[in-house]
């Protein structure tokens, strides 16, 4: 059964095929071709949702994507269901599932309407000013009270399941919009022999071609002349053309971003196919073909349902065979509306009335009124009347003192509005080209370019389809040039069709009710009103950016495409400034929404941020140990066995280190390998200890500070040979050491022969630390005699450990006697594995990072970004002894020697012990002198490090306090807010103060 | 996204690179004055219009080079190794302006 609203013949669409689909689960029927819009309007549906922040009843006011009001969630499941997509773009299918937004129950009755009711009370900044007390309200209750009654639809309950690719593309030309004019400069490209990408954001290229049926180019119709150059462009081998697809973003360098759709218009999605696709394309010139959009009336109930642009109702007609109603009216300001005028009357439908607010009328009006219809110039809409769709306005005679004087209501079922047109600047204002205003069309156009871009056609001002075409054709023809291509000169159409004029009306129309009472909408998405705006200059706004922002003109997801140049108008009238000088807002990316998917790609879920994983991963696995991030590295923590607790567990590992042996894996370990003949003078310049005298197969713990003199990161450093060192830094710093290596080696050093290699992933490194730590290795080790009389403490030797090549380091981060095996990654996990059970038979344990902090503390070890935090020297942090005194020179020596950073009452390294010796201090906790500080007094230090510690028995913690080392034995208290523990101040070394352990 | 000539590789877009502050700050000797070491750490020209920066092509090269660009436009006006003199960017400024005027 066909719709009763659609024509009998005519439009685009495939009239054999129908169609089922279903709005708010009612069953309808349409065709392929029919956006969900068109098929709606053809089964005379033109109540479509409910506005913003009144709910008032809404329809469909535009044929594209600019539709501020159309907004629909389109369901295939739970995870495929998408929200605010505009029914005008929406492209139907069988089986398309769409529903209404914004209201409750049901969209014909809608409770959240009572808020029309009390309109008065949400004026321009209703929110800011009603719920500002009190403060603790705001979140707990007003704020989600908002965001249920308001917005627009749900996001999905379940994840996207589907695929979203990205791609990156270059070209010679790329063409945005594939009207009349991008058509003409893509063949212009094309002939020249460019690589062109062309893209447009309808499902088919033509743009306006599509509409104007009256339109001949070359002999031709206009969708004829279209589909020849669409074939050609679509054979050439160099040209890539893109329907469905949004240039959503104009960047830096000629960087488009585009967003094309790929399946949302299926039935049913190839298994194989991305949902959508981004495209980042660097092209050498950009042709900005996006036409213009046409501007709607600001008049009393210009929202009402049935209300809709002329041209939109021209193209309902032409392109999809659709009657926007029976008996229309219309009301305008320039000449395009007579041209939809005389097509809906020639396709049957009745024409109530003309209204146009210019007295002398345009071009058209002769032939309006051979047509048959009613023009009556000089005249405004006073008001309409109709609650879920008009049912009649009311027109006024435009009176010498710009005011109306009602004179008629005529009924009617719908209501063609046009005000003007505004050329597409978005993407060139993104490009950061300037705009200018003209006055002759009271637009603004591009102006002065920033980028390697050229507009044509309506988006550069330009109307009347011969030079819309002739002007395309020339942009493509030149954009071709400045690529570096040859062209064969410029090529000229001729063409015969309507011809819309940009010029127009601007702002709110004469009416003859009182302005400040009537309600006439400018931003229909966000529900501002022009009374809204005029309030809001009242109030003392007076920039355009601030009135956007307070009045939320232009912020709804549509960025005001349809409302932002009637806003400006009238702010400047009610300023009394001209245009141009109250100035247009910011246009941003992106033109129209983009999804969350084609940013993400493939970023999600395990593609998120990728894991790093030691060589040894699986075996610690295997062992059941509890890994922590640490970076993007996966690091065991603890090893529990069956029944125990992190505790417990950590509690056996420390224990079994400082008693037997223990096994663990260090391997994320920062390491660079510095080479060179310089290499030695390198080391001695960067580090804060002197480095020159380091023997060969000696070891040194060294610091590194910025030159502002501050700990940027520690690690024990090996000498390999003369001229190479084996350097470790924090897991965390690695890269940062490395850059910050290059950085002196490149720019400040560059006469030093030295070469820096990241290793940090070429060794996997193994600590064996405990009185049998000798044991464990020994069976293992060929080539390097590991007495203690051989191999002292902070010693590096070369050999073979289960055969093969290994560097070995007597060295210790545990206060214990112990060593540091570093072989091959490759075979990190056999040395692991070998390691393991040895250690187990000798009664130790694998141990994790948990147990190493704590017998790190224990010693009073420092952790760079623990107990440093970018503001502590290595005299702050107890480490003076490892600054090269009689260096005359290292990266930080003069920084440290500024007035503050050697300053009495410094922070410095101290330990805390707890009065009553088992409450664990919380890390970061301050410090106060006494249990209940004054108000405004400052704490004087802060806990950095805290464990229980079950070597000495006792909870312990490292703090950086004040004058903290002429403070030992001090009590002093750590605020909480159960009430203050008292400490008292000690040496930071809890274990082992004479290091004696070192030496087995 | 910007693309930036790496004077060693060539043109590349820009996340392949990162900027390492403001170019020609010498690092003084031990012997600089708390105003000099001041200046050194700190205070940067931070200017509207030209500056002379560091860029390291990180994810490339690793090379360091100096730039002078133009922090409004973000457009990149001379890109030059490092250890070369600093360009005059008053008079590099004096020709943009003569380009954009003719
Ligand atoms: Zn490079």
């Amino acid at each position: 059964m066909t719709a009763p609203f659609r024509t009998a013949s005519g439009g685009r669409i495939k009239r054999a095929e129908t169609l089922s689909f279903s709005f708010d689960g009612r069953p309808l029927e349409g065709h392929p071709g029919d956006t969900l819009a068109s098929a709606l309007l053809a089964n005379g549906i033109h109540l479509v949702g409910r506005s913003f922040k009144y709910h008032r009843p809404r329809g469909i006011l535009t044929a594209g994507s600019e539709e501020p009001n159309a907004l629909v969630t389109i369901a295939r499941d739970a995870g495929r269901t998408t929200p605010n997509l505009r029914a005008t773009e929406v492209e139907i299918y069988s089986g398309l599932k769409a529903s209404s937004q914004n209201r409750w129950p049901s969209l014909s009755f809608d409770v959240g309407g009572i808020n029309d009711l009390f309109a008065p009370i949400f004026a321009s900044g209703f929110y800011y000013k009603t719920f500002m007390w009190p403060k603790s309200f705001w979140r707990s209750v007003y704020e989600p009270q908002i965001r249920a009654a308001a917005g627009f639809g749900m996001a999905p309950e379940k994840p996207d399941p589907d695929r979203y690719q990205q791609r990156y593309a270059h070209c010679d030309v790329m063409v945005v919009g594939a009207g009349p004019a991008g058509l003409a400069a893509a063949l212009a490209a094309m002939e020249s022999g460019a690589r062109v990408i062309i893209v447009d954001e309808g499902a088919e290229f033509g743009g306006s071609l599509l509409t104007d049926t009256s339109a001949r180019i070359d002999g031709k119709t206009g969708w004829h002349w279209a589909a020849d150059i669409i074939m050609s462009l679509g054979l050439s081998d160099k040209v890539t053309c893109l329907t469905r697809t949004s240039a959503f973003g104009y960047y830096a360098d000629n960087m488009i971003g585009l967003s094309e759709r790929i399946t949302d218009h299926l039935e049913v999605p190839p298994a194989h196919a991305p949902r959508e696709r981004l495209w980042q394309v660097r092209a050498k010139h950009v042709v900005l073909a996006t036409g213009a959009l046409e501007r709607p009336l600001v008049f009393p109930g210009n929202d009402r349902p049935g209300v809709m642009l002329a041209e939109a109702a021209r193209t309902y007609l032409n392109r999809y065979g659709v009657k926007v109603g029976s008996r229309v009216a219309v009301a305008t300001a320039t000449d395009s509306a007579y041209q939809a005028a005389i097509d809906l009357k020639a396709a049957g439908v009745e024409i109530a009335v003309l209204v146009d607010v210019r007295p002398e009328g345009g071009a058209l009006v002769e032939l309006a009124r051979e047509a048959g219809i009613r023009v009556e110039l000089g005249a405004s809409v006073c008001d309409t009347v109709g609650r879920l769709r008009i049912s009649s306005l009311a027109i006024g005679r435009i009176g010498a003192d710009g005011r109306a004087t009602r004179f008629e209501t005529i009924a009617c079922d719908g209501l063609l509005v046009s005000g003007g047109w505004t050329p597409t600047v978005h993407l060139y204002s993104q490009s950061r080209g300037k705009l200018r205003f003209d006055a002759a069309s009271q637009t603004f156009l591009p102006g002065v370019g920033a980028q390697a871009q050229i507009s044509a056609g309506a988006a550069n001002g330009t109307f009347g389809l011969e030079s819309v075409l002739n002007e395309g054709y020339a942009a493509g023809e030149a954009a071709a040039r400045a690529a570096g291509k040859k062209t064969f000169g410029a090529k000229t159409f001729s063409a015969e069709a309507t011809d819309a004029a940009p010029a127009g009306t601007l702002g709110a129309l004469p009416t003859d009710r009182d302005p400040s009472r009537v309600r006439a909408f400018v931003d229909f998405q966000h529900d501002v009103t022009a009374k809204d705006l005029k309030l809001a200059l009242r109030e003392g706004f007076r920039s355009i950016e601030h009135m956007k922002r307070y009045t939320t003109t232009g912020m709804a997801t549509d960025q005001g495409k349809t409302s932002n140049l009637n806003a400006l108008a009238i702010a400047a009238k009610e300023l009394g400034k001209d245009i141009p000088s109250v100035g247009l807002t910011t246009f941003r990316m992106p033109y129209t929404p983009v999804s969350f998917g084609i940013l993400a790609g493939v970023a999600r879920g395990d593609m998120f941020e990728p894991v790093r994983q030691t060589a040894a991963h699986a075996s610690a696995l295997a062992l059941g140990a509890v890994f922590e991030d640490v970076g993007a590295w996966k690091r065991a923590w603890y090893f529990p066995k069956a029944g125990e607790t992190m505790h417990q567990a950590v509690n056996r590992e420390v224990t079994a280190v400082r008693q037997t042996v223990g096994l663990f894996d260090a391997s994320t370990l920062g390491k660079i390998e510095v080479v060179g003949p310089d290499a030695a003078e390198f080391m001695h310049r960067l580090y804060t200890n002197p480095f020159l005298k380091l023997e060969v197969g000696r070891c040194r713990y060294g610091i590194l500070t910025k030159d502002d003199g501050f700990v940027f990161d520690d690690g024990v450093v090996g000498r390999i040979a003369a001229d190479r060192f084996h350097v470790t830094t924090t897991t965390g710093g690695a890269a940062r050491v490395l850059s910050h290596f290059e950085d002196y080696r490149q720019t400040e050093w560059p006469d030093l022969k030295v070469w820096l290699t990241s290793t940090s992933e070429q060794w996997a490194t193994f600590a064996i630390q405990g009185p049998k730590a000798r044991d464990i290795i020994a069976p293992f080790v060929e080539g390097i005699d590991i007495s203690a009389a051989a191999m002292p403490h902070m010693s590096v030797r070369g050999g073979t450990f289960l055969g093969v090549p290994a560097r070995l380091f007597r060295m210790s981060f545990t206060g214990e006697f112990g060593f540091e095996v570093n072989v091959p990654a490759d075979y990190g996990r056999a040395v692991w594995d070998a390691l393991y059970p040895a250690v187990i038979a000798a009664g130790g344990a694998a141990y994790g990072t948990e147990a190493m902090h704590v017998l790190r503390a224990e010693k009073g070890y420092i952790i760079v970004g623990q107990e440093t935090d970018g503001t502590v020297t290595p005299d702050d942090a107890g480490l003076a002894w490892a600054i090269g005194k009689a260096k005359a020179d290292f990266v930080g020596k003069r920084g440290m020697l500024r007035a503050d950073l050697v300053a009495p009452g410094r922070k410095q390294l101290v330990g805390l012990e707890t009065v009553d010796g088992t409450t664990v201090l919380e890390e970061g906790a301050q410090i106060t002198p006494v249990a209940v500080p004054a108000k405004r007094s400052h704490a004087i230090g802060h806990v950095t490090s805290s464990y229980q510690s079950p070597t000495v028995g006792r909870s312990i913690a490292l703090a950086l306090l004040e004058n903290g080392r002429a403070r030992h034995g001090e009590r002093l208290y750590v605020p909480m807010p159960n009430g203050a523990i008292a400490v008292v101040v000690t040496d930071p070394v809890f274990y082992d103060k004479e290091g004696k352990r070192l030496d087995g | 996204m910007l693309l930036i000539r790496c004077p060693y590789c060539g043109e590349r877009p820009e996340i392949e690179f990162r900027n390492m502050g403001e170019a020609h700050i010498l690092r003084p000797g031990t012997d600089a004055s708390d105003d000099e070491i001041a200046d050194f750490l700190y205070r940067r020209s931070n200017t509207k219009g030209l500056i002379a920066e560091r860029w390291r092509h990180v994810h490339g090269c690793s090379r360091f080079f100096n730039a002078v660009r133009h922090t409004v436009t973000d457009k990149f006006v001379s890109i030059y190794k490092t250890g070369e003199p600093k360009p005059d960017l008053t008079a590099l400024a004096a020709s943009l302006n003569g380009v954009a005027r003719s």
